[in-house]
């Protein structure tokens, strides 16, 4: 246990070591749980029976009983040689493991009647006597338990007695002073009773007493955990037949809230005492037994006066009810805490108790009256409107959150006037155009706009707005446009409104009721509102179309972007990673409205400038699809295009310039795709071919020497190349300028 | 001691046909030399890649793996490993002395047209006529890409690994430029359908078929257009192109069942090889000696610069 040399090191060790390691020993590791077998005591692979080890596994390997099996005892009974009654137990059929721990009969270790207790003892009997007080029958000490419990004592209190123990001592070292009386003669307990097994100060101190005598501990009464399940109040239990039959002398009335340890220790103080109390039933009630003393007051007649009238006890004169404290306090009848007073919030002044749910009235189906209230307490409402992004907001919800004055009305007047005036006529006319167009697809009866598709539903000011013109538009109202049109917005704004939904008014104008009742809105379309797409976007297809045609490869048909490649791939190619501190990965994205007009303007646009520039006809098929693309639409330049501004720079302009004769070349060539070409003189066209292609050479010249200055080295072979395949150029470009134009209008069918 | 500079002798041709290897595999999708040139890798057409020797022109050993016909195939710098992509959509990773599947990749959402190493054979790169190009990592037991470059608006036809770049063509008419060291992405318009795309050797210019029947090249860092080749007939087929062993001339396979030379300098018909009466499907060309492959239907020829080099051999 302790070292035996090292008297430094006095550790204690437990259990067997382990073998220590051999060097070179391989490492065993644990046997995995499905390599892991089951064996019998003979070191037998034992299969399981049953859910876990139940039952029985009968003979060799699951045959029965022996080698040969199970055989049948033969019955053979005579006169003589009677046949004997096997006394068999189950046992006799169970196997081994059946015994173990986890078998169908435990053989657990149990207490022989050799080691049980041979004595009661007290401190049981008092154990016992706490828990009777609980019991159904009051009183009873276990008189029932007493019959059956076994009359050994257990094995600690042998081995107790064994190390000098004797009934009735505590158990402990022995204690150096006075014996005290062992609490034999009875200790009279009053109201307030002290603890059961607390000190003992009541002894005397005249006993004998020797210095050289130890004497055991006192014994303990254990605690009584008996736990609560009546529903009675604490403390509280029934009249005890005992003291109301019984001892009616001793006590005057029962007292109901003394404590149970009181009463414990009052029972065994009477039980203790020499006075012998009378067991049985008793009482003047019954009469006057042969046994009985007493024959007086036969007739005795409990009254009233022996028990309380009120509740508590009477009131003692002194008004202190047992207090014993100085009376220095005395408490004053009306003196209350001053309470303090939290008033009610105050409510703002246009406070409603009421939670004001938004309607979700479609405004288009309501008159505009209602859709201009609505929009108006939409107005109102504005801070509980869903969190928009910064630029989706207006410059009017800006304005209300920086808490802006808003613009006075006479200068918006004149600025809308002043703008209206610088506005040339040819936007104008076209503007109006489109607005009577939209007029006429909306005013139709048909017309159900409470079907329609919501192209602003995010930003539901611009839908209200966009639900009042579309109403008006059905009215037939001319001026539809305007008047629905926030009036405190910038012009700009206003501008690109009215642009917008005119637009919008043509892309998504009525359906047929019966091809648009098949369609449901989505209930989630608007989760997502907003699409990934590629920050950078490529430029204008045309301008490079132009360029290729040109052979004017490098600055016009190359565009670089940023590219950020994975980090594992950089590693991967031995390459630093060019941008150390991003996470993109591939092109950097942005998020774009999905539902944006614009998104699809952007391409109309760029298509109808290609298709449409030189005063092209229109395709007699897309006619009846495409209502604005009518000859006086087609003069519109770019939407963004503002009169009278801009310088072009001279490359772009040139390739405009450039583009347009080239257009109008296949024009001529494609005549038999478009239907109606317009009518150009033979002797112009030519005269403009020459031009083109001494501009051509012209811009290659210039582009030639540029390069030359990078790329001394190739001169030459550039020199050549293009000199020689100036000649072959013209034709393949041509139907290659053929198949994209054809692409990009199939292009602007798909998206309308 | 120092001997004379030889003294540079005019490029020779492979003109002359030095044999002919029957491959009998169906049609010979694509047909490729590997890293050194001493072997020949054939794609065919009934899902098997067959690895030839290129002086004999024997068969070495087929692999079989693919679950449709085989159309690209790259061999890695040591020549330890191949990798293959199919129109079973799958890039496999071969193990070459074993002939086992290394790793098979899906993930490409159609067949995939073409596929390449990189430099150190860490990386494949395979585009795919879904119209991304995906990088495979070899290293790492990661059947997802590294990364998938999905920039492209039509199928990628062809793509070349350099460096630190990728070239990739692509039906919608664009060759693409990733440069990982700048982290940048040049795109040069073309405009129509590009077949085939190719670093030239000093990897200053790009060279870029498309189905105008042109072959064009380009300068690298500026995308000018420092030469026009056109001639041929491409105007259906993904025919390749290459530049020879020195960059003295592009060639191009043809429709017409020639293989057209050019002068990449003066830009003029040099040799117009006959191959066959078919189309000439693919051609590879010898990384350092005069020698080309080309590819017609079933058959592989090897083309040489001296026949008589070829009759030694063969007797």
């Amino acid at each position: 246990m302790a070292s035996d040399e090292d008297s430094d090191e006095d550790f204690v060790t437990y259990g067997t070591p382990l073998e220590p390691l051999e060097e070179d020993e391989p490492v065993r590791k644990p046997v995995p749980v499905h390599e892991q077998t089951v064996k019998d005591e003979k070191g037998r692979y034992k299969r399981f029976h049953g859910a876990f080890t139940g039952g029985f596994s009968a003979g060799y390997f699951n045959t029965v009983g022996s080698q040969e099996g199970w055989t049948p005892s033969t019955f053979v009974s005579s006169r003589q040689q009677k046949a004997e009654k096997p006394n068999v137990r189950p046992e006799d059929f169970m196997d081994e493991e059946d015994f173990s721990e986890h078998g169908i009969a435990p053989r657990e270790i149990v207490t022989t009647d050799d080691f049980a207790s041979g004595k009661k003892d007290q401190l049981k009997d008092k154990a016992k006597a706490v828990s009777s007080l609980a019991a159904l029958i009051p009183g009873d000490t276990g008189l029932l338990e007493e019959l059956i419990a076994p009359a050994r004592s257990s094995i600690g209190v042998e081995l107790l007695r064994k190390m000098g123990w004797k009934d009735g001592q505590g158990v402990g070292p022995r204690l150096k002073r006075k014996q005290r009386k062992q609490n034999d003669d009875a200790v009279k307990v009053y109201g307030c009773a002290f603890p059961p097994n607390g000190s003992e100060e009541s002894e005397d101190d005249d006993e004998f007493a020797p210095e050289n005598v130890s004497f055991a501990p006192k014994d303990v009464v254990p605690v009584d955990f008996t736990p609560k399940v009546d529903s009675h109040g604490l403390g509280y239990r029934g009249l005890n037949p005992l003291q109301a039959l019984g001892g009616g002398s001793e006590t005057g009335h029962i007292n109901l809230f003394t404590l149970q340890s009181d009463r414990t220790t009052s029972l065994f103080g009477d039980r203790n005492s020499g006075q012998q109390r009378r067991g049985g039933i008793g009482g003047q009630a019954f009469g006057v037994g042969a046994m009985e003393e007493e024959d007086t007051d036969i007739y005795h007649k409990d009254s009233m006066s022996n028990y309380d009238n009120v509740l508590g006890g009477e009131e003692p004169g002194d008004g202190l009810y047992g207090w014993t404290a100085p009376q220095q306090y005395t408490r004053k009848k009306n003196a209350r805490f001053p309470h303090s007073v939290y008033p009610p919030p105050d409510l703002p002044r246009d406070y409603r108790p009421v939670h004001y749910f938004r309607p979700v009235v479609d405004s288009s189906t309501v008159s505009p009256i209602v859709a201009q209230a609505l929009q108006a307490s939409r107005g109102h409402l504005s801070q509980d409107a869903p969190q928009q992004g910064r630029h989706s907001l207006d410059s009017s919800q800006r304005c209300d959150m920086l808490g802006e004055t808003p613009l006075q009305a006479v200068d918006r007047a004149a600025v809308v006037a002043s703008a209206k005036a610088s506005q040339t006529s040819p936007t104008k006319s076209q503007a109006s155009s489109e607005t009577q167009m939209a007029l006429k697809a909306w005013s139709g009866p048909t017309a159900d706009a409470s079907k329609t598709f919501k192209p602003f539903a995010e930003n539901p000011q611009k839908q209200a707005r966009y639900d009042l013109y579309i109403n008006k538009l059905k009215q037939g109202n001319k001026d539809a446009l305007e008047s629905s049109l926030d009036s405190s917005m910038t012009e700009w704004e206003r501008g690109r409104e009215r642009d917008e939904f005119v637009r919008a008014a043509l892309l998504y104008k009525p359906s047929n009721s019966s091809l648009s009742s098949r369609f449901t809105r989505s209930k989630h379309e608007d989760d997502t509102d907003s699409v990934e797409v590629t920050r950078d976007q490529e430029n204008d297809v045309d301008d490079k179309q132009a360029a290729v045609k040109m052979k004017m490869f490098g600055k016009l048909t190359r565009e670089t972007f940023e590219w950020h490649p994975d980090k594992l791939l950089c590693k991967r190619f031995n390459v630093p990673d060019p941008y150390p501190g991003s996470s993109t990965v591939g092109m950097p994205k942005v998020k774009r409205d999905k539902y944006s007009v614009f998104n699809f303007l952007t391409i109309t646009d760029s298509s109808q400038v290609s298709r449409v520039a030189p005063s092209a006809p229109k395709p007699p098929s897309s006619s009846s699809t495409l209502p604005h693309l009518t000859p006086e639409v087609s003069n519109k330049k770019s939407r963004w295009d503002i009169p009278g501004q801009e310088p072009k720079d001279p490359l772009s302009a040139f390739l405009s310039e450039t583009r347009s004769e080239v257009l109008a070349a296949k024009n001529q060539t494609d005549s038999p795709h478009a239907i109606a070409t317009p009518e150009v003189p033979k002797q112009k066209k030519k005269d403009k071919e020459k031009h083109k292609a001494k501009k051509h050479k012209k811009e290659k010249k210039k582009k030639k020497n540029k390069k030359h200055k990078h790329k001394g080295k190739q001169k030459k072979r550039v020199e050549e190349s293009n000199s020689s395949s100036d000649d072959t150029d013209s034709n393949s470009e041509d139907e290659n300028r053929v198949v994209s134009t054809s692409e990009l209008l199939q292009r602007s069918e798909l998206i309308f | 001691m120092a001997f004379p500079q030889p003294r540079p002798q005019a490029p020779q041709l492979p003109q002359h046909l030095l044999r002919t290897i029957e491959c009998q595999q169906g049609a010979v999708r694509a047909v490729r030399f590997n890293a050194d040139g001493n072997y020949v890798l054939t794609c065919g057409s009934d899902k098997s890649l067959k690895l030839w020797s290129a002086s004999r022109g024997t068969l070495l050993k087929t692999y079989t793996g693919h679950g449709y016909e085989v159309l690209d195939v790259d061999s890695s710098y040591d020549n330890s490993q191949l990798c293959t992509c199919s129109s079973d959509k799958t890039v496999i990773l071969w193990d070459v002395a074993s002939g086992q599947v290394t790793r098979k990749l899906r993930g490409h959402a159609g067949k995939v047209n073409c596929v390449q190493f990189n430099e150190e054979a860490t990386v494949m790169l395979s585009g795919s006529i879904d119209g991304t190009v995906r990088c495979w990592d070899t290293r790492s037991r990661r059947y997802e890409p590294i990364q998938i470059l999905d920039e492209a608006q039509d199928g990628i036809s062809s793509l070349k690994v350099s460096e630190h770049e990728l070239l990739i063509g692509s039906v919608d008419g664009r060759v693409r430029r990733y440069d990982l060291r700048m982290g940048q992405l040049h795109v040069d318009f073309i405009g129509s359908p590009i077949t085939c795309v190719c670093f030239s050797r000093d990897s200053q210019c790009t060279l870029s078929s498309s189905l105008d029947s042109t072959v064009r090249l380009l300068d690298k860092s500026s995308g000018e257009m420092l030469g026009e080749y056109s001639g041929h007939v491409n105007k259906g087929y993904k025919l390749d192109c290459c530049l020879s062993d020195k960059d003295t001339h592009v060639l191009s396979c043809s429709e017409d069942g020639h293989v057209y030379f050019w002068d990449l300098v003066e830009g003029s018909l040099t040799l117009k090889l006959p191959v066959g009466k078919a189309v000439v499907q693919s051609l590879s060309f010898h990384p350092t000696e005069p020698r080309l492959l080309t590819a017609m239907e079933g058959h592989v020829q090897v083309w040489g610069a001296e026949p008589e080099d070829a009759a030694v051999e063969d007797s």
